[in-house]
């Protein structure tokens, strides 16, 4: 009697056993390269949700002592006991400096790419298109070198000079011509946008049908006309997509900013004049991160710094993402 | 409006358009011109070799930083080419769907994405926790920034293999993770590297995130756990010292990290057009 | 010299190194439909498109001889080829209206590149081109909808409106049916055979029957080659050429 029963649950242990063994068999080698390389792929979102949540938690004690006016609070002093940090004249500073990157570098990009796609000889466009494409190799800390040791010294002598001479008198032109300011750094990232906006837009405007151009040129446009009417209108949301990516890399940029910004701290850091010291959010972080000690609040306060820079980089990019991905994606963008 | 106006407006905006070119190429001119003619005066052997000299006087070279630089791009590749081979794969192969398209997006996302923000994200999780600047962090840093180049480039280059490839190898009986890796991943292989060398080009000149993450140092490697040199950290350090030397010291590293990128760049571009038109023409 | 509209004389097209035309020689009448037929890859669009001028804008295009517009060769020095495109207009193979502009603005675009200005020209213009392209009944009423919002056979009527809105002298069409169902093909044949009364029209065709029942006069190409070029009743009822009587009746091409 006991016997018949242990039998039979070890014949239903073995049963089971044997239909996993099966079902493992059937588990073949091709799942687990399905699964595994699935896993793999999930480490960008894992790395996207881990720096929203880090960023969050780090800034946390900032957001509790300040509370609201941490964003819109504009002092910023470390000394003990009378501890206080505002981010307001950083959020200007980067959004003052990218708005001069896109208002000088968009334009000079679209003029490049319209020049690279639809108009200049067939034998100068690749090597032209590589030289630009040049520009976005330098690396950033070479950027800023360079703009603290040379440029710098062109916007004093050929802009901010002459603008403060004869227009010294007016708000934006105030101050001391003295290069390490407002308009060197919004320059300095409007030439680091260019490589950005003008490749994807002269990309854009690659993948315009050339029924397109075809129908401009059948109703007796000129070049430029077909251009315009051909190739600008139909490709605008992607050129736009590639003008927003540029102020992705604008607001995000740190190293070439930090170099030539002059580093203003507190209310001195509101970018009231272009000839004048100022801070990003980034640089600021660049150049106090070393000094806060971990767990004080001017940690807090970087990292809450970097929360609202995060914030406007995924907004940015997202929105920019999506313009310039139903153009391009289609045809497989390689960068 | 007439056809001569027409006609000088399409003149005008060819003229504008040169005109824009000529202005990108004048930063770059100027920047390759000044690093090449001060760095070279810098160059020496001694300065490539030997250390620098005690802090805030003449003498020494950034022959600890071009190791730092080696050791963090070593580290940093080693860490970010398995994920984003397999990520890559895993798009190309499998990514046609819902889940597959959002990696795909948050990776684009996360390829524009500010680095310094990701410097905070390691500094706040291996920083903190290791309670100190070190060489790992900086390595786990940059392999973050490298990690979705290398994945889209090898998704990109997968796709263009030809599919009779694939079904070729399927044919002869071969499992499908095999036939990917053996043939497929081989076949893409030029555009894979290419993706690789184009990520390491890219990170080698960070410096935001190291700032955050390794510090920088005096001295040769110390440990994983101790804080390192880098390039772009010496450039940044000498562009905030008020001494002549340091300058041309910063100049001399510029050219040294110039060389080394654009020399990926255009190394990389040179190789792969030859060979990306010998895959096009076998297609 | 008999006073053709448009002659082609010893005309030579390439693409790089494929000898596209060869020494095509011949005249095309106005307020008459030219047809154009023969085999896939015989030519047939590379001819028309020499005679305004859109050849050469594919790269590594060139050619050779010459296209008389009344008289006047096209490719002479000092002739703006801008010019020669606005007095010979063209309507492609697929459909290709600006799709962020409107109907309205479609048809003006033309227009407003050579400076009309007056809303109440350019009004009455757009109203006349889609009254010659059989739109304007179906569209009355959504001037401002995309072009892109039409179907595929009211978009080649539009494109065919925004050809004639410019009052060209003569029309191209490039098979300008080949993506069309039957019934708009109709609309669009019964469309040719109006406009030959203002205009003079060329139509490639790979569809012999359509050749037939809209041209006057047809030319046949083969590699290149103009085989046979005659009224389009003679040379569907007997055809002088040993290779027309071949394509005609079905045995290549």
């Amino acid at each position: 009697m006991t016997r018949t029963v242990k039998e039979k649950n070890s014949s239903v242990r073995t049963r089971s056993l044997i239909r996993l063994f099966e079902r493992l068999r059937q588990f073949s080698t091709d799942d687990f390269f399905e699964i595994s390389s699935t896993l793999f792929a999930a480490i960008v979102v894992v790395i996207l949700a881990l720096t929203a949540v880090v960023l969050t938690r780090g800034s946390i004690p900032a957001f509790d002592a300040y509370g609201i006016s941490f964003v819109f609070g504009s002092d910023w002093s470390a000394v003990a006991g009378r501890e206080v940090y505002g981010a307001l004249p950083y959020i200007l500073g980067t959004l003052v400096t990218s708005a001069i990157a896109m208002g000088v570098g968009v334009p000079i990009s679209l003029g490049i790419a319209i020049f690279l796609a639809e108009m200049a000889p067939g034998s100068i466009r690749n090597p032209l298109s590589q030289l630009i494409e040049i520009l976005a190799a330098v690396p950033s800390v070479i950027y800023g070198f360079w703009g603290l040791l040379v440029f710098r010294f062109w916007i004093v002598d050929l802009i901010e000079k002459p603008l403060s001479r004869d227009f010294g008198t007016i708000a934006v032109f105030q101050g001391t011509p003295f290069g390490l300011d407002i308009l060197t750094a919004g320059l300095i990232l409007a030439i680091m946008i260019i490589p950005t906006v003008s490749s994807i837009s002269k990309e854009v405007m690659m993948a315009v049908p050339s029924s397109q151009r075809e129908a401009a040129y059948s109703i007796g446009a000129t070049r430029w006309e077909v251009v315009r009417i051909g190739v600008l209108n139909y490709s605008r949301s992607g050129i736009f997509g590639a003008a927003i990516l540029g102020l992705g890399r604008a607001v995000g940029e740190t190293m070439a900013v930090t170099m030539v910004i002059g580093n203003a701290i507190g209310p001195a850091a509101f970018p009231g004049s272009l000839f004048q010291s100022g801070q990003t959010l980034s640089s600021l972080i660049a150049n106090e991160f070393g000094e806060a000690n971990p767990g004080s609040l001017l940690l807090s306060s970087l990292i809450g710094l970097g929360l609202i820079l995060f914030a406007f980089a995924l907004i940015i990019n997202v929105f920019a993402q999506l313009m310039v991905w139903k153009v391009l994606r289609v045809k497989g963008r390689v960068e | 409006m007439g056809s001569g106006l027409r006609r000088f407006q399409d003149k005008l905006a060819y003229g504008l358009g040169a005109l824009c070119v000529g202005v990108a190429i004048v930063p770059l001119a100027s920047i390759l011109f000044e690093v090449v003619r001060n760095g070279v005066s810098a160059l020496s052997p001694q300065f490539l070799t030997s250390p620098p000299g005690v802090f805030g006087q003449a003498g020494g070279g950034i022959a600890n930083a071009i190791q730092g630089t080696a050791i963090l791009l070593a580290l940093a590749s080693a860490m970010a080419v398995p994920f984003g081979l397999l990520s890559g794969v895993y798009l190309a192969e499998f990514g046609d769907n819902k889940y597959g398209r959002t990696v795909r997006f948050l990776n684009d996302v996360l390829t524009e994405f500010p680095s310094i923000v990701i410097g905070i994200l390691v500094y706040s999780i291996i920083v903190l926790a290791m309670r100190g600047f070190s060489t790992i962090a900086g390595a786990v840093a940059l392999a973050i920034i490298m990690l979705p180049i290398i994945t889209r480039t090898t998704e990109e280059s997968i796709k263009i293999v030809p599919s009779s490839i694939r079904d070729a190898a399927m044919a002869l009986g071969i499992r499908r993770w095999r036939a990917t890796i053996s043939v497929v991943l081989s076949t893409a292989r030029s555009g894979v590297i290419t993706g690789i060398l184009l990520a390491i080009a890219r990170v080698s000149g960070e410096t935001a995130p190291l700032l955050l993450t390794v510090l920088g140092s005096q001295f040769f490697f110390n440990g994983l756990s101790q804080p390192i040199a880098a390039l772009p950290l010496t450039i940044y350090r000498d562009a905030n010292l008020p001494y002549a030397f340091a300058r041309q010291q910063g100049w001399g590293a510029a050219l040294v990290l110039i060389l080394m990128v654009l020399g990926l760049n255009i190394g990389v571009r040179l190789a792969t057009r030859g060979r990306y038109n010998s895959l096009r023409s076998r297609v | 010299m008999e006073d053709f509209k448009i002659q082609t004389q010893k005309l030579n097209a390439w693409f790089g190194n494929n000898h596209a035309l060869k020494d095509i020689s011949l005249g095309i009448r106005q307020n008459q439909v030219t047809a154009i037929i023969g085999p896939s890859g015989c030519g047939k669009s590379t001819l028309i498109r020499c005679l305004n001028r859109m050849h050469e804008l594919v790269p590594g295009a060139r050619s050779s001889g010459s296209v008389l517009l009344d008289g006047a060769n096209i490719y002479s020095r000092g002739i703006d080829p801008v010019t020669v495109r606005r007095r010979v207009g063209m309507v492609f193979q697929k459909a290709n209206p600006f799709p962020t502009m409107s109907v309205y603005d479609n048809v003006a675009a033309g227009l407003k590149l050579n400076g009309v200005r007056n809303p109440d020209t350019l009004d009455e213009a757009v109203k006349r081109s889609l009254e010659q392209a059989f739109l304007w009944d179906e569209v009355r009423d959504d001037l401002d909808n995309s072009g892109a919002s039409l179907s595929g056979g009211q978009q080649q009527r539009l494109c065919i409106a925004r050809a004639l809105a410019v009052e060209p002298e003569a029309i191209l069409m490039d098979e300008p049916c080949s993506a069309l169902d039957p019934i708009a093909t109709a609309k669009i044949e019964q469309l040719i055979t109006n406009l030959k009364e203002k205009y003079t029209v060329v139509i490639v065709t790979h569809n012999m029957q359509q050749a037939a029942r809209v041209s006057d006069v047809t030319a046949f190409l083969y590699l290149g080659q103009l085989i046979e070029y005659g009224g389009t009743t003679s040379l569907f009822e007997n055809p002088k050429e040993e290779l027309t009587e071949r394509y005609l009746t079905g045995k290549f091409g």
